[in-house]
């Protein structure tokens, strides 16, 4: 009798051990899905709004309070106007480039860097003297940056063969072709960044509608930018990877789908240079561009209402109603003011503003956006594995994502906490936008983290021992896609016609998500404001 | 019933080969000198081995019941014996005596194995073959624990978990015994439950013995540890040889007793002794409290505050007897104010410039560390101190990492510092640098305190003096966007003997 019990005992003990060992695998997982709110999206499709039953007045409203929304905001209230309302319908101001806390750090939830803006980003930089990003101008007339928000080294590395190397140019196991290849890349690159057109215009700038309109460079709108490394004889496998790698990375697509001007823009456009840095810096903080978010919040945030959903943009005489549904108080109310800037996206205004949903323009189809997932990770130090030392931007070679960023990375302290939060990065390209984003709201909690863990474990082994929390946040219409002739077709164009008194700002009508395009579309759309107030002011007063 | 008789002696022996392998080997990784520490302790256990065969003589009753003991007592102590050593290193002053009463105990034990078992085999078999097979399977045991214990007992299972394995084995001959002796034992059950006790204690031994390394890990010091603890910053490690006392953070030497007063006092005074009345000095780093010592004969220095990371190094250098000794209590003055915190969060919220910084932080091996000697660290010191003030950088060496150490003196000079490089000899450390940094050029002093050992005015005359082999080069500025500094220092270092 009781020697069963001994080895009963020992039989528990012994599980208790291989459990200990092996623990990780079976132990729940703190976390949840977190956005952004797919029921304001429901909400629109369905239309069944309660009748308005309160109305205000303010001469103009603000759709979306993305960075477009906020920085015509911005303009708006350095241009003197401070009667304007921003309506967005999330919890916090900042669309996707908004950002999280906990105890261990900020983070972001969508965008992350901006690269150093060049002379022809004038609102960029005007915006990053305000903030001391830019704290002065050498003699040479460039900018000096604060030097916390310059991205710390390393700045980047790649998980190849087993080992992390320095920078995301595949260096171990390639071949003397290989690097002839990479060479005749960069070169190619090189030429298209100083290349300028018949009409005295960079071929690739920012803001996009700067550039070039010859068409010996709008031509590359019309091919794939897979196309065009095939025409180019560029078939070197580490190559094609990088490529890929960085317009999934930019835009969220395989580059089989994205026009090549818009893959050689992400290589060719950026000329922006510092005083105190190297050309290809990047600026970044812990939140991401969460930092810009907050910064403009601090601003222009007291214009802001959130938890508010658009339902109706409606032209009225003089006039324009905005009409929203309050998520809180579960209650509609109206906006009338004299002018609306509409900085959500064109599928969005395609619901909510009245003359595209009675007349669908025939553009919308061509407006697809990239889904994207992104998991913010809560670790203990990871264990340190063969390779360089960690940096910012840690990127898995052939993975389906895109490796994560490491939010404590341009913490100064001398020794970062040994908790950190990394951000992973996850663009759901594989098939087409509709079917992915079926497929990922289809998806439990438990099947990202296995998908994201997955992922990890083959880089760090030790990932499930030492996550404390893993969120996810499901991005269904995360960027607007370059796809082939989209860039420079006639569905762009006409949305960039001026429609007063509403004046369209979203990043999307620039046919590619950044920073710079989504700020430039709000300044601009602003300014149109501007002009338009002045003009019906001197009418009115005649 | 005959072969496993046989096998269990086979296994006894392996088993006490295999304890005695575990026991030199971790006594020559802890306390070095492998070709003493291996022949001391085989000494000893066959030493051992002879006092427990003698004493078998004693034993008069109930031979199989001890035997069951004797066995179940070895795989205890054996099988917990580098647990023992690993954990007890860091504790025991006189860890050998340790090392030698383990090694003692487990031989005595060992020895008293054979002789019992032949004295109960003997009515089984006939006394000439008995003698002759015990002996073969014993040597045959013994040549398998030797093999196996380089081949694939290190290897694969490591000192800890192979000594719990071992223990096992022994717990199992004992359980074994037990059941063949059964009608010759008294009180069986109760040794039952001890060996299935002893057999679940080492079986959670073996299991667990990751975690266990975890804590015992060994170090590989060449002096006596004398003191050793993590914090959650580094590792502090605190040797001692004679009368020289070494400290060691994660690994890397900070100072040896013997010298460091070389250190102390060219970090100090070339900067300090070149100010009218400094009042307020500001430490970065430095928690051993011996640029204190020196900073605290200077009368008209009112106040010094340090700021260190790791609250445990000042700690230990507060409290321990021949640690205060060394630092001249410097903790303890009045005039010295403490502050645990980052360097970098400090001086940002800081206020009141400082007459003169001394900053003492270990050299840029990695990215974290490396920020410490950037342009915006720099910057930040340059408002922390006045304009007729000054500041020394610890700087490493300039003859091996020679870009590194000019690499700081220009990094300083590109935030507007004017800047004095001096270097002196360390023995225990070599060739060792410090960059003087102020807003306006200083004289070089000629007066110094009293009673230094190491500096006066010629001595550092020749010190600003560099030869062509460390004479300064072109290097990069070291910013946080960049950090050539820590690029420049791992490609010098790595050339050069790691310490
Ligand atoms: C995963 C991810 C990573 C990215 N990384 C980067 C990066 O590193 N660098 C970079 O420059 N760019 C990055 N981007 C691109 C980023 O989208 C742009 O930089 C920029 O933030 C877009 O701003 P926006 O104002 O044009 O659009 P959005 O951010 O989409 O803003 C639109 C706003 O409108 C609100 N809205 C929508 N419908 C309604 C309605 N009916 N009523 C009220 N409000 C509504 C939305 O909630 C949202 O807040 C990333 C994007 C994603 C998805």
């Amino acid at each position: 009798m009781r020697k069963k019990w001994l080895w009963f005992f020992i039989l528990l003990f012994l599980g208790g051990g291989a459990f200990h060992l092996y623990q990780g695998s079976h132990q729940p997982i703190q976390g949840g899905i977190m956005g952004a709110s797919s029921r304001a999206g429901h909400l629109l499709r369905e239309g069944k709004f309660p009748p308005v039953e309160k109305t205000t007045h303010t001469e103009v409203v603000i759709v979306g309070g993305g960075i477009s929304g906020l920085s015509a905001a911005w303009q708006l209230n350095r241009k003197g106007i401070h009667s304007f309302q921003i309506l967005e319908l999330e919890k916090q101001l900042g669309g996707n480039a908004q950002s999280g806390r906990n105890e261990v750090s900020a983070y972001p939830w969508g965008a992350h860097y901006v690269p150093l803006p060049g002379p022809a980003e004038v609102y960029v930089r005007q915006l990053f003297e305000e903030l001391g990003v830019i704290q002065g101008y050498d003699k040479k007339g460039l900018p000096r940056y604060n030097e916390l928000y310059l991205c710390s080294d390393p700045q980047e590395r790649l998980y190849l063969n087993g080992t992390w190397q320095d920078g995301l140019l595949p260096q171990t196991g390639v071949t003397n072709e290989d690097r002839k290849q990479y060479k005749a890349f960069f070169t190619a690159m090189d030429y298209f960044r100083g290349a300028v057109g018949f009409d005295g215009k960079r071929a690739f700038c920012i803001p996009i509608d700067l550039s070039s309109q010859d068409p010996s460079f709008l031509k590359y709108d019309q091919i794939s930018m897979a196309e065009l490394l095939v025409q180019k004889g560029w078939t070197s496998p580490f190559l094609k990877w990088y490529v890929d790698y960085a317009c999934k990375d930019d835009y969220g697509t395989h580059m089989e789908k994205v026009s090549a001007w818009a893959g050689i823009h992400y290589f060719a456009s950026r000329i922006g240079r510092a005083s105190n840095s190297a050309e290809n810096s990047v600026l970044t903080w812990p939140e991401g561009n969460g930092w810009l978010v907050n910064r403009l919040v601090e601003k222009v945030g007291a214009y802001g209402r959130c938890n508010s959903l658009v339902y109706n943009v409606e032209k009225r005489d003089k006039e324009v109603w905005v009409d929203f549904y309050d998520l809180t108080t579960q209650k509609s109310e109206r906006m009338i003011c004299k002018a609306v800037i509409f900085s959500a996206p064109r599928f969005v205004a395609s619901h909510v503003v009245k003359a595209l949903r009675d007349h669908p323009p025939a553009y919308l189809p061509a407006f697809t956006y990239a889904p994207w997932m992104v998991a913010n990770l809560t670790v203990d130090e990871l264990q340190h594995s063969q390779g360089v030392a960690p940096a910012w931007d840690n990127v898995f070679f052939k993975s389906e994502s895109l490796g994560y960023v490491t939010a404590t990375h341009q913490n100064i302290e001398r020794y970062p906490k040994t908790k950190t939060v990394l951000t992973y990065y996850y663009p759901l390209c594989e098939g087409e936008p509709t079917e992915e984003r079926q497929k990922a709201i289809a998806r439990s909690y438990k099947d990202w983290t296995d998908l994201i863990l997955g992922d990890f474990k083959k880089v760090h082994p030790d990932i499930k021992e030492k996550l404390n929390e893993l969120n996810v946040w499901i991005w269904g219409h995360g960027m607007i896609r370059p796809t082939v002739g989209f860039i420079w077709g006639k569905e762009r164009k006409e949305v960039l016609k001026s429609t007063p008194p509403i004046f369209f700002a979203h990043s999307d009508m620039s046919g590619i998500s950044i920073f710079e395009e989504a700020q430039y579309r709000g300044v601009k759309a602003a300014d149109e404001v501007l002009k338009f107030l002045k003009s019906k002011g001197l009418k009115q007063s005649k | 019933m005959q072969v496993l008789l046989l096998f269990s002696i086979f296994a006894i022996s392996a088993c006490g080969m295999v304890y005695e392998l575990i026991s030199s080997t971790l006594a020559s990784y802890l306390l070095g000198d492998s070709i003493t520490q291996f022949s001391t302790i085989i000494g000893v256990y066959l030493f051992a081995m002879g006092v427990g065969a003698y004493l078998c003589q004693h034993l008069q009753k109930n031979l199989t019941g001890i035997f069951v003991q004797v066995e179940l007592l070895i795989g205890l102590v054996g099988g917990f014996s580098s647990t023992i050593l690993f954990l007890l290193f860091e504790q025991v002053s006189s860890f050998r005596v340790l090392v030698y009463s383990l090694i003692g105990l487990v031989g005595c034990l060992v020895g008293l194995e054979l002789p019992l078992l032949m004295r109960i085999l003997k009515t089984h078999f006939e006394f000439k073959k008995l003698v002759s097979k015990v002996f073969t399977f014993d040597y045959v045991g013994a040549l398998l624990g030797s093999l196996l214990f380089p081949l694939v007992l290190v290897p694969h299972l490591g000192l800890v978990r192979s000594s719990f394995l071992f223990g096992v084995m022994n717990v199992l001959v004992a359980i074994w015994a037990l059941n063949l002796f059964k009608q010759s034992i008294p009180w069986v059950k109760p040794l039952k439950a001890q060996a299935f006790f002893y057999l679940l204690v080492l079986l959670f031994g073996f299991v667990y013995s990751d975690q266990i390394t975890r804590f015992t890990e060994a170090l590989s010091y060449p002096d006596r540890v004398i003191y050793s603890k993590s914090s959650p910053y580094q590792r502090i490690v605190l040797t001692q040889e004679g009368e020289d006392l070494r400290l060691f953070l994660n690994g890397n030497l900070q100072f040896s007793s013997r010298d460091e007063y070389r250190y102390h006092e060219a970090l100090v005074h070339p900067g300090l002794s070149a100010l009218q009345n400094p009042k307020r000095v500001l430490v970065l780093g430095g928690g051993d409290g011996l640029a204190l010592r020196e900073i605290l004969k200077y009368r008209s220095v009112e106040t010094i505050q340090l700021v260190d990371l790791d609250h445990r190094v000042v700690d230990l250098f507060s409290n321990q007897d021949s640690l205060k000794a060394l630092n001249g209590d410097s903790f303890h003055n009045p005039k010295v104010h403490l502050a645990v915190a980052d360097a970098f969060e400090w001086l940002k919220t800081n206020k009141d410039p400082f007459d003169f910084v001394v900053v003492d932080f270990p050299d840029p091996s990695n990215f974290s560390i490396g920020k410490l000697y950037s342009t915006t660290f720099f910057n930040l010191l340059h408002k922390n101190v006045k304009p007729e003030g000054a500041v020394v950088i610890q700087s490493t060496s300039p003859y091996v990492a020679r870009k590194s150490f000019w690499c700081v003196a220009q990094t300083l000079d590109s935030v507007d510092f004017w800047t004095r490089p001096y270097h002196l000899y360390v023995p225990s450390f070599g060739e060792w640098g410090f960059v003087l940094a102020s807003w306006k050029p200083l004289p070089l002093p000629e007066k110094f305190p009293e009673g230094l050992k190491f500096l006066n005015a010629v001595t550092l005359r020749n010190m600003v003096n560099f030869p062509p082999d460390m004479a300064m080069v072109k290097t990069g500025v070291n910013r946080l966007d960049n950090q050539v500094l820590v690029r420049y220092f791992e490609n010098e270092w790595s050339k050069f003997l790691h310490y």
